[in-house]
């Protein structure tokens, strides 16, 4: 009752009306921050300022410093007597893995890179030397620029859907990036054998 | 004279070859990890398991450890994966951890903790009963800010979290505590701030 009659005279004091603006939460959270040491000085001052003069900050603060008590004297649980030793027994079977950095050899994803790259610009390459590009004469007399008219390209692109692709295959660009690629997978596949070679022996 | 080593230098004496050193390491963690696996799982054996689970996981991944954080950060983020994994297993976290237990989880929790056996118990016995009913995100946050002694930004990096989203839910988790502690324990609550008066 006491209580009660105290926060409606509280409550009716300009002074405490004004700082009483914020709901109880931000109240609440400004005061945590102060306490953990997490606001700028001059919120610090701030609420230095008004623990000085109010009485509902005063009590709250107060209240929630018992908390704070309590929390950092709070025990941690233990484990039985015999946890370390499980631990031990357990981890004797085991060896420390290699980082996983370590197994995922920074030259086996260049080689991986380099193999779609190369393979990319094939097929651009192999795509480009069967389009026919034409310039206009106006076009080449105006700075040099490449002009495609619209009725080639129309027509190119009707050549570019009929491409056949088993014919494809026995074109030399493809032949070549087939031996690339397997050049490369080779070459991949010796780094994976040459660094297993090196694990064993260490 | 006897120096104790670090935690640096015993990983790196560990990754040497000297294994047997890796026990400094659980003596000196247990407790920790112990207290937050059982802020996922009520149950001591399983927490028991899983804290035993963590420390072999953390010792055949210490060559990850780079040292860029305190051993203890990268430690607690291992028990964070290694309890929802197990948790996940046993089905019962079917939704983020992010969310808070069942009601019904939550409810059956609550009724175990009779005021008649809270009464006999002491003050710290109480802060424990009531972070035990906080949601498993909620009281290991408290327990990584107030027992693991890490930072906003450390615990940022062991839950995924953003330092100032840590921050608000640290508000939020200490708010909801009080709660508990009002609600289930008042008697005790009343005593403490007639004590502090």
């Amino acid at each position: 009752m006491r209580y009660v009659s105290y926060k409606i005279t509280l409550y009716n004091d300009p002074k405490v009306k004004r700082m009483s603006m914020n709901t109880e939460q931000p109240m609440e959270d400004r005061l945590w921050d102060y306490i953990d040491g997490h606001c700028s000085p001059t919120e610090r001052s701030a609420i230095e300022e008004l623990l000085a003069t109010n009485r509902e900050w005063q009590e709250k603060h107060r209240e929630l410093l018992n908390i704070q008590q309590l929390l950092s004297s709070s025990e941690l649980e233990a484990p039985s007597m015999r946890f370390t030793k499980n631990v031990m027994e357990e981890i004797a079977r085991y060896h420390v893995a290699p980082a996983t950095k370590s197994y995922v050899n920074k030259n086996v994803i260049r080689g991986i890179g380099a193999f779609f790259v190369t393979m990319i610009f094939g097929v651009l390459a192999y795509f480009a030397a069967q389009f026919k590009w034409t310039s206009t004469p106006a076009a080449s007399s105006d700075g040099g620029n490449l002009n495609l008219s619209v009725q080639k390209l129309g027509q190119n692109l009707d050549r570019l859907e009929t491409v056949n692709v088993t014919k494809a295959f026995n074109n030399t660009y493809i032949i070549l990036l087939l031996l690339i690629a397997v050049i490369l997978g080779f070459a991949l596949l010796d780094m994976y054998l040459q660094q297993k070679k090196k694990e064993l022996q260490s | 004279m006897h120096t104790e080593l670090t935690d640096t230098e015993i990983i790196r004496r560990i990754l040497q070859g000297e294994q047997a050193l890796f026990a400094q390491l659980v003596q000196k963690y247990q407790q920790y990890v112990f207290t937050l696996v059982l802020r996922f799982t009520d149950n001591r054996e399983d927490a028991e398991e899983i804290s035993q689970d963590v420390f072999v996981k953390a010792y055949r991944s210490l060559a990850d450890f780079r040292g860029e954080s305190k051993f203890s950060t990268w430690l607690y983020t291992v028990v964070r994966t290694s309890c929802i994994t197990f948790l996940r297993k046993k089905k019962l976290a079917t939704t983020s951890m992010d969310n808070e237990r069942t009601l019904s989880q939550l409810e059956n929790r609550e009724s175990g903790f009779s005021a008649n056996t809270i009464e006999q118990k002491s003050k710290h016995a109480m802060v424990n009963a009531a972070i035990q009913l906080l949601s498993p995100d909620d009281s290991q946050l408290i327990t990584l800010f107030y027992k693991g002694e890490q930072t906003l930004e450390e615990i940022g990096r062991i839950m995924g979290l953003d330092p100032n989203t840590v921050k608000v839910k640290l508000h939020r988790a200490r708010h909801r505590l009080k709660e508990k502690m009002e609600k289930h324990f008042s008697y005790e609550v009343r005593e403490l701030q007639n004590n502090s008066l």
